[in-house]
């Protein structure tokens, strides 16, 4: 059987010789996968939507179709579109837009470079997260923009920004904002990024890991990629795995593989599974299990891939304490803008906290879930949408230690040290 | 073609006159923001609605054209 790169069941694909710790260099890189063959824009975009290749960022729409979007909004405002890569990962259960950035940049550059290809932009702008936790992944990426200059030098000039570490950063239109000079914070829309983004030039912000996928769905072709996953979501993906998991780290894996192959079963089923993040949902432990990571399946579970992070809470673990704390990070996270993110997470994460305290009233888990349904879709951005995705699954999820807090007060795994990461990513060595 | 209120949450302050000039299709949540229903305007209430929009005195209340 054939076991090179081009064997289209073989994995990692993405990963492939990206273990330890170093990046891989652009000599490394063409030796390993070859050259990128030239192609015409317009087949770029084609093979794209043949792969069905969605966005890896959260959202998981249609890659070719958000080209498309450019394309048309190129002919109708004119002016040459901008590709944006999305490296502001500021979630702090996800590390493999990062990881990715660090080991092969020049996957991720050979993706953006043929994307712009496709939507006809002369400029690519790659967005990393400022500080200590984006540090390795700037210089990864700085070094393989000049030896890119230095040996081939690419259609698009390419230029690496930094960007604020922060949770909302990554939102399509804070992201704009901030390339446009101004605080990266969301906007109101219309216009959307593709409409009038960067320089109020028609934008592509793209997903780190989408942009690596292009380059080897180019490589090698729509019915490689679909040689792995399900049907609605083709190829492999990362999934950034933590928490009580016997390997913890970056993974990639079959779209659809079962959650209890990634979290290790020797250990037995966890508590519960956090699925997408914090924007994510819970999933009970042995319902997650069973469970394929992949939109369809998930689905059944109330719960959706996201960016792919995966946290699994240990039977240790005091599930309302954990909420609570991740509530009042999310709430934190509120860029102030907006009336009901700002109160309305506030206040969540207030009542949450006197939940697991054992000082809230007898009405304390009705009033989230009216105050959940009442700011569900009301600021310019999915923030508070996304807590509040968090929550609901977190009152199914654990109804039973809620009500017990509500009744008993603080129970004994409460003083046990905080599981959730919250804030600054901690590094996740593999 | 059918008209549909929305609030620019970034600008609105939650002064709360839209919820008198309109309280047939917007009510406030605890914090005194508004609720906007996204159901299509009717005819006999539009003369409400602009008159609801133009009081806003952050112009945050929009009637818009198409649903978003």
């Amino acid at each position: 059987m054939n076991s090179g790169p081009n064997d289209a069941t073989r994995l990692p694909r993405l990963l492939l010789q990206a273990r330890g710790e170093g990046t891989m260099t652009l000599a490394e890189h063409l030796q390993l996968r070859g050259e990128l063959a030239t192609s015409d824009p317009h087949a770029i975009v084609e093979a794209i939507a043949d792969a069905g290749l969605r966005g890896r960022g959260g959202a998981a729409f249609p890659t070719a179709e958000k080209m498309r979007a450019v394309i048309a909004n190129r002919s109708r405002v004119g002016g040459r579109p901008i590709v944006v890569v999305n490296g502001a990962e500021g979630e702090p259960v996800s590390v493999k837009d990062r990881f990715l950035l660090e080991r092969v940049p020049h996957l991720v550059l050979d993706g953006a470079a043929l994307v712009a290809r496709g939507v006809g932009a002369r400029r690519v702008i790659v967005t990393v997260p400022d500080g200590d936790d984006g540090r390795r992944a700037q210089r990864a990426v700085g070094q393989a923009v000049t030896e890119r200059a230095q040996h081939r030098p690419d259609g698009a000039s390419v230029e690496v920004v930094s960007v604020p570490d922060r949770f909302v950063t990554g939102e399509e239109s804070a992201l704009v904002q901030a390339l446009n000079g101004g605080p990266a914070v969301p906007t109101f829309i219309p216009p959307r990024p593709f409409e009038r983004g960067v320089e109020r030039r028609p934008t592509l912000v793209s997903n780190v890991e989408t942009l690596a996928h292009v380059a080897l769905i180019i490589r090698h072709g729509p019915a490689w990629f679909r040689a792995l996953g399900t049907a609605g979501h083709p190829g492999s993906l990362l999934a950034t795995v933590s928490g009580a998991v016997e390997r913890p780290g970056v993974w990639e894996i079959e779209s659809g593989t079962p959650l209890g192959a990634l979290l290790g079963e020797r250990s037995g089923s966890p508590r519960a599974v956090l699925v997408g993040g914090y924007f994510g949902s819970w999933v009970s432990g042995d319902i997650a299990m069973e469970t394929g990571l992949d939109n369809e399946s998930l689905a059944h579970a109330g719960a959706s891939v996201g960016a792919g992070a995966v946290v699994a809470l240990g039977a240790d673990a005091c599930s309302v304490s954990e909420v609570a704390r991740v509530l009042g990070y999310l709430a934190g996270e509120s860029t102030g803008q907006c009336g009901p993110c700002v109160h309305g997470l506030a206040a969540i994460a207030a009542k949450a906290r006197a939940i697991a305290d054992g000082s809230a009233d007898l009405h304390a888990v009705n009033q989230l879930t009216a105050w959940g349904a009442d700011i569900a879709g009301r600021g310019a951005c999915r923030h508070p949408d996304g807590a509040v995705r968090f929550l609901s699954s977190s009152l199914r999820v654990f109804a039973a230690e809620f009500d017990d807090h509500m009744r008993h007060g603080p129970c004994d795994a409460c003083l046990a040290p905080p599981s959730l990461p919250i804030g600054p990513t901690p590094a996740l060595t593999r | 073609m059918s008209v549909h209120i929305r609030v620019n949450p970034i600008t609105c302050e939650a002064h709360g006159l839209c919820a008198e000039l309109l309280p047939e299709r917007i009510h406030l949540d605890d914090w005194g923001y508004p609720i906007v229903d996204g159901r299509p305007v009717p005819r006999e209430l539009m003369a409400h609605a602009r008159r609801a929009a133009e009081a806003c005195p952050t112009l945050a209340l929009l009637l818009e054209r198409e649903p978003r």
